[in-house]
């Protein structure tokens, strides 16, 4: 009897221990929601594409703390591209395989260009299996003008946009300036946009250079600096990123030259070690974020955000901006309340949002290029964050609100 | 005037430093026939090394102990790694040490991060020495060029003055036979590929705070050291010294010259327009190819001159 009772509790445990198991299985049936992550990660940029991941991953994990979406959380899936489209097309085709909503990309419009025409065509052949791409870096104007896909959601100002905001930095006495830019579909779009708005807000100013270089591939920029002083330059304008911002940068600091760095890209990974004391109050970034802003406008709460990233990593906070991508990717989702990926990608044109520095934004569906607030940092000693362990850190010059920011769009976009 | 003597100063510092990091390839190339890939990852450990111990010690141990420490990481490699592989052939030689410059670079991301590290110039040598039509010279470059100038002569001294310099010079130009006359020539290759890597090593010393310290230095520094090697010819250090400051000179005269084949095409009275045949590319300005040229001159030499400008073998 107490054999078969026995037999019997053993009989309702096992079935408990099933049904759990199969309970369990479920939600893992359903699991995360998974967001393919492509960028280098080895190679000569690797340093971008590794503080870009350490710095979604910490995102990320707050934006699952308040709840992810649909019960969900989301999962980063890094795969290294090194740089090269064909690589990053493999990562389409890793993401497409695994049938994830998301793709995302941060460094190399001509990386970007490939990925949006392989996304248009992949879910044109597959209307059950579609992706988004979500561009959190990879600026080139073209990208939401001429090649502008549904599919495709860019969450960066573009080229023409941080160059607006740049040459309006300018100050009234710099009448004579430099353009040197990385020889690629990203530098060249820096060169023609800057050179239009200088013509358009600026026509005092004069192009006393205009240069292009290989990518990645110079070693020594003395040879340019020296040129660039001799051309009479009061301003340096340079889209470089990467060791060819750091590098340049530092040949111009440690030659003296009297002039002024407006870049898009020096507040990045490395840039402030780069520039060193020697740069107090010489270089200038058009950016989305930098760690003295919520101080200096009295956000305590995305204060203590950057703050606890700043205890946990050696390095800084530069891309805290990702958020906004995080919660309109989690908006989004919320609101088509499926995983429908052409659902949400209709629910994600046109959302409006106040991202976590309080100023509004909106993801414009004239061309899914997003516009929210933008500012124009400094590099100067006596900021409450220093950048790097420098000493030195980005103070706000400029304040750029989203409704200055819109520019028309060339895109006549095609829905499905 | 200006831009051609700032020029010259500059392509002068950096021809120095590419002599420093070729110097060691030279010797190795020359005297084991191995094409080391490794080379530019042990001036990219000597930088490193200083910065750890200027972290806590200061530079000046640092300028001695780090070149030290890469010697002795040379060693290792020569005796525990290449010996073995050496009977293999060339191929598996040069398969060992490009494999061994990947690892380099995953230990130092690994120990050091992939951001650069904040490497800097001693405050003692941190001023402007002069100044050249408004240009800083800061002192730390005359500093570079001094080092370089004392290796090369320490090298030419150890070379032609020394016992031991005069089987490395044999070996140079003829291994096989210094081997048969009974020396023992792997005790002689370790130490060279100690030495080479050592100074390598000193290069990155002196070299990780002129430009920045980082994962992705050696891989941008590499292929430019074994143009100078080649171009200089093997066994020649004298032609390894005059390739490094052309290649320096080169680079540097090439970014300040704006001048296209158009404007070369112009003295024959051919006007170029974008009707003309090929005028995209007969309008790039040479600024713009200009960290290509080395690579058109390493062709060059290989095709019209394998034994390089003072070379004393083939290639």
């Amino acid at each position: 009897m107490s054999r078969t009772l026995g037999g019997r509790i053993a009989v309702v445990l096992i079935g408990a221990l099933i049904a759990m198991i199969a309970s369990l299985g479920g939600a893992l049936a359903q699991g995360t929601i998974k967001i393919m992550y492509t960028d280098p990660l080895s190679g000569p940029f690797a340093q971008v594409g590794d503080a870009n991941l350490k710095q979604m991953q910490y995102i990320l994990d707050f934006i699952n703390a308040k709840g992810g979406a649909l019960g969900r959380k989301f999962e980063l899936v890094p795969f290294d591209n090194k740089s090269q489209p064909s690589d990053a097309l493999l990562a389409l085709k890793s993401a497409t395989d695994q049938n994830m909503p998301f793709i995302m990309q941060c460094s190399g419009s001509n990386i970007a260009a490939a990925l949006i025409e392989a996304v248009n065509k992949h879910n044109d052949r597959n209307p059950d299996n579609r992706i988004i791409y979500l561009n959190c870096g990879a600026v080139a104007t073209e990208l939401t003008n001429e090649q502008c896909s549904f599919w495709h959601f860019r969450f960066d100002a573009n080229v023409a946009m941080k160059a607006e905001v740049m040459v309006r930095a300018l100050p009234k006495t710099t009448t004579k300036v430099y353009l040197l830019n990385q020889d690629y579909l990203f530098g060249q779009s820096v060169q023609r946009d800057v050179k239009t708005f200088l013509g358009k807000v600026r026509p005092d100013v004069q192009v006393v250079g205009d240069e292009l270089i290989p990518l990645g591939k110079v070693k020594d920029f003395a040879p340019y600096i020296t040129k660039i002083k001799a051309s009479g330059a009061q301003a340096l304008l340079t889209g470089n990123w990467g060791p060819d911002m750091n590098l340049l940068i530092k040949a111009g600091i440690d030659a003296g030259v009297d002039l002024g760095y407006y870049t898009f890209y020096a507040h990045l990974a490395g840039g402030a070690v780069a520039i060193g004391p020697g740069g107090d109050g010489k270089v200038r970034a058009v950016q989305s974020f930098n760690e003295n802003i919520a101080p200096e406008i009295g956000n305590a709460e995305t204060e203590k955000w950057t703050k606890d990233f700043r205890d946990k990593f050696p390095f800084d906070f530069y891309s805290a901006g990702f958020r906004t991508i995080f919660e309109y990717v989690q908006l989004a989702v919320t609101k088509a309340g499926s995983m429908d990926v052409t659902k949400i990608a209709y629910a994600m044109e046109g959302l409006e949002h106040k991202d976590f520095l309080g100023y509004d934004s909106v993801m414009r569906k004239d061309d899914h290029q997003l516009i929210s607030e933008y500012f124009v940092g400094v590099f100067k000693k006596g900021v409450k964050y220093d950048s790097e362990k420098t000493g030195l850190g980005w103070a706000t010059e400029a304040t750029i609100l989203a409704k200055d920011l819109m520019q028309p769009t060339t895109c006549k976009m095609k829905r499905p | 005037m200006e831009l051609i003597i700032v020029s010259l100063l500059n392509g002068l510092v950096y021809g120095m430093l590419l002599f420093m990091l070729a110097s060691g390839l030279t010797l190795i190339l020359s005297m084991m026939g191995v094409l080391n890939f490794a080379h530019a990852s042990a001036y990219m450990l000597g930088a490193y090394f200083a910065f750890t111990i200027s972290q806590h010690i200061g530079f000046w141990p640092a300028l001695i102990l780090a070149p030290v420490l890469c010697g002795l990481v040379g060693a290792g490699i020569e005796m525990f790694g290449l010996r073995r592989v050496h009977k293999n052939g060339h191929i598996a030689e040069l398969l060992f040490t490009f494999g061994l410059a990947l690892i380099i670079e995953k230990v130092v991301q690994m120990t050091w991060g992939l951001i650069p590290v904040p490497y800097r110039v001693p405050a003692g040598l941190d001023f402007t020495l002069f100044k050249i039509y408004g240009t800083n010279f800061p002192a730390y470059r005359a500093f570079m060029l001094l080092i370089s100038a004392l290796m090369f002569g320490a090298i030419w001294l150890g070379l032609t003055r020394t016992r031991i310099g005069l089987v490395i010079q044999a070996a140079l130009t003829h291994p096989e036979m210094v081997g048969a006359l009974g020396h023992n020539v792997p005790k002689v290759f370790t130490g060279v590929f100690a030495a080479g890597t050592a100074l390598a090593g000193l290069a990155g010393v002196i070299g990780g705070n002129y430009q920045v310290t980082e994962p992705a230095m050696a891989f941008t520094m590499g292929p430019i050291v074994f143009v100078v090697v080649v171009f200089g010819g093997l066994g020649s250090l004298s032609g390894c010294f005059i390739a490094s400051l052309l290649m320096g000179m080169i680079q540097t005269f090439a970014v300040v010259l704006d001048y296209s084949l158009a404007d070369l095409l112009k003295h024959f009275d051919v006007v170029v327009t974008s009707t003309t045949p090929f005028h995209e590319v007969l309008l790039v300005p040479l600024s713009r190819i200009g960290a290509l040229l080395p690579y058109i001159l390493l062709v060059l030499i290989l095709v019209f001159r394998p034994r390089g400008l003072m070379g004393t073998r083939e290639a």
